[in-house]
């Protein structure tokens, strides 16, 4: 049953993606089909992910399809929450394609479970839903970083008509990826303190060496780098919105190790 | 009439040329000395703001070399300018000049400044004597054709000045304006529009700093800001978040250097320059730090031509209203060129029909008051009926393109002489004071 309500979901977030994407070329009210298309979307992903998780609980979460259907829901919930507070619908320029592409991998094929430990339910979910939460505030403030150049672009070159004349103003898009930048690190901070207590507990020591590890914490110290300089030197613009790019980049190699570290293949090795 | 038109705009040059064709105010009158000076140039006029140089003459024969005086007059190589260069003679350019004054040609239609600036030119030419009757009323009449358009349509009612375009912008850049900080350097109208405008919507403060510091306290006094002197000027911009320039300084006033001292004190929060100057105020090299942005009048140009769709309608009634009095204007100034024929024929049979009343007189010995009248009135018809033809046709040939045939026909046949110069120019309808208000 989970896979049919998500495939009803990625229904409809293509659904919301298309209407978003032709309102942009045509300017129609196109736009008013994509919010509800997308809500709807983030509905019947809620209740497959739901039919997944409470027969097996929270270890259903380390399928890989499931992880990515609650990373493109939590990535939903960031672009949500944005939209209620700033009224602005720019960042599903690139948030919705995000979301269709996580959605149809995760309906279209199912994998095994990569992980599973023994002890501490309570902690992996911890670790899951943190780290995913993170990556989708980090993700947000991707977005916001390349919605940033565009708009800084428009207004260097003065070329201020056309499709792209809905973008925020570019102090409110700074603000959207400096909040959830700053939303984002307690977040993976915790998600990888919880992430090293199941590691600590499933093999009885951390190998700092482990690829993932490594990367892992090389991303945090990206992420609380760019946090401390914006902070700190008031780095803001441009600059910014390339360190943002960069935290990005970081985490996706760190997501990446998946396929070469020791510690997430620990059920199929 | 021969009224020429020579000049550039917003449209036909770029804002590079026309700073270099700027003249300053307080050259106007030596400029407009030189040019009635300028060969075939009986009168002149100079139309100088941030997006047009123009050259109104008055000229003897009609083919005044216009260029040459710009020539000479501007020490830039010709070939810079001369193909951004208009020129439009007679009936083009009363219609050009009506369309000035009425600000339909302006970079923002209906922006209401531009009237005001062509009043300004206008008592610059007449202090420095270089207008006369014939562009005095021209000029009344333009002022009162844009009144004309002002009352008639809609243009100035929903006019999208520079001032709002600008507070649009920094809207994109900053989303509100509320607790933004806006420094005017330079005390003109123009900025003091922007500001009032910026205000409006939301902006905390003013500061205003101007060469003539007495200027700048006068301005922040209007709205409760703070003047500071020019010289503090570095040191205190970076407390502003909008800057708006308008100085006439010959060279740019903020530069490269200026825009890191003022991001490093900010901590990169963003800056918008809003420079309405020409000469520039603001160093174009600026635009390209992270986190200022610099928009100068033409850019301004660029961001308010969205808004021209929406004025077109109203756009079109002014230009009908333009184009009935340019007829207007054109036929009565070809009528004047038949006036001083017309008077001289009144004043000769005028004077024919005298001299044979005091001639027939001494024969007709003393007459009563009823014969007196009755001569009179026989004589004045016999006159009025001879002049009838003659009077018709020149007027009808004066709205055809050559009046001077008839006019030189009708001289020979009543034997005419040229008339004073003098009394052929029209009559000033109003004093330009009174069209003022």
């Amino acid at each position: 049953m989970p896979i049919l309500w998500l495939r009803v979901a990625l229904g409809f977030y293509a659904l919301g993606l298309l209407s978003a994407l032709l309102a942009l070329t045509r300017q129609s009210g196109l736009l008013r089909i994509a919010l509800p298309a997308m809500s709807v979307g983030m509905v019947f992903n809620f209740v497959s992910l739901a039919e997944a998780v409470i027969p097996l609980g929270p270890v259903a979460l380390t399928s890989v399809h499931n992880a990515e259907s609650l990373l493109a829901l939590l990535v939903m919930a960031a672009f949500m929450i944005v939209y209620f507070i700033y009224g602005t619908t720019s960042p599903g320029l690139v948030i919705f394609p995000l979301v269709f592409v996580l959605t149809f991998a995760a309906a279209t094929r199912q994998q095994p479970f990569l992980f599973t430990s023994p002890v501490l339910g309570g902690w992996l979910i911890a670790h899951i839903a943190l780290i995913f939460a993170g990556y989708a505030a980090l993700f947000l403030s991707f977005t916001a970083s390349v919605l940033y150049l565009i708009q800084e672009r428009r207004l260097k070159s003065k070329k201020l008509g056309g499709v792209m004349s809905r973008l925020p103003a570019l102090q409110q898009i700074d603000e959207i990826g400096y909040r959830s930048l700053l939303f984002g690190f307690p977040f993976m901070t915790l998600g990888l303190i919880a992430g090293m207590v199941v590691a600590q507990a499933t093999f009885g020591h951390l190998d700092f060496l482990d690829p993932k590890i490594l990367l892992s914490l090389l991303m945090w110290a990206v992420y609380m780098v760019m946090l401390f300089t914006r902070w700190n030197a008031g780095w803001r613009g441009r600059r910014a919105a390339y360190l943002a790019t960069g935290a990005f980049v970081a985490a996706l190699i760190a997501w990446s190790a998946n396929y070469f570290s020791a510690i997430h293949k620990v059920v199929q090795s | 009439m021969n009224f020429q038109l020579i000049g550039v705009n917003h449209k036909t040059a770029p804002v590079e040329i026309r700073e270099r064709l700027d003249i300053p105010v307080a050259s106007l009158p030596d400029a407009l000395k030189r040019l009635v000076q300028h060969a075939g140039v009986d009168e002149g006029l100079i139309l100088c703001t941030c997006n047009r140089v123009e050259v109104l003459a008055k000229t003897r024969n009609g083919s005044a070399d216009l260029r040459a005086f710009m020539r000479d007059y501007f020490r830039v190589e010709p070939s810079t300018y001369e193909s951004h260069l208009y020129e439009f003679s007679e009936r083009a350019a009363i219609r050009h000049l009506f369309r000035v004054t009425a600000s339909l040609d302006s970079m923002v239609v209906g922006e209401p400044q531009i009237l005001g600036q062509v009043k300004e030119a206008y008592a610059t030419a007449r202090t420095a004597g270089a207008i006369h009757s014939h562009l005095d009323h021209l000029l009344t009449r333009a002022f009162a054709v844009a009144k004309r358009v002002r009352t008639e349509t809609n243009i100035g009612a929903s006019a999208v000045s520079v001032a709002s375009v600008a507070v649009e912008l920094a809207k994109k850049i900053f989303g509100s304006l509320n607790g933004k900080h806006v420094y005017l350097v330079g005390a003109g109208k123009m900025s003091e529009l922007a500001a009032r405008h910026l205000l409006a919507h939301g902006a905390a403060s003013i500061f205003v700093a101007n060469r003539t510091h007495e200027r700048a306290v006068v301005l922040a006094e209007k709205f409760h800001g703070e003047a500071i002197l020019f010289e503090q000027l570095y040191d205190t911009c970076d407390r502003a978040d909008i800057v708006i320039t308008s100085t006439g300084a010959p060279h740019a006033i903020f530069r490269r250097e200026h825009g890191e001292l003022f991001l490093t004190r900010r901590k990169n929060r963003p800056m918008f320059f809003i420079d309405i100057a020409v000469p520039r105020d603001v160093d174009p090299e600026m635009n390209k730090m992270d986190g200022i942005f610099v928009y100068d009048i033409d850019d301004l140009q660029q961001a308010a031509s969205s808004h021209l769709a929406d004025r077109t309608q109203e756009a079109d009634r002014a230009e009908q209203i333009i184009n009935v009095e340019v007829d207007r204007f054109h036929d009565h100034l070809q009528t004047l060129t038949v006036v001083p024929t017309i008077l001289s024929l009144q004043d000769q049979l005028e004077n024919i029909r005298k001299a044979e009343i005091s001639r027939a007189r001494a024969r007709l010995g003393s007459l009563s008051p009823d014969q007196e009248l009755a001569i009179e009135a026989l004589t004045h018809g016999i006159v009025n009926k001879i002049m009838h033809t003659p009077i018709t046709t020149l007027k009808s040939a004066a709205r055809t393109s050559e009046p001077t045939t008839v006019i030189d026909v009708v001289r020979r046949i009543f034997n005419l002489t040229e008339r004073d110069e003098a009394q052929t120019a029209p009559q000033r309808p109003d004093s330009p004071e009174e069209s003022e208000n």
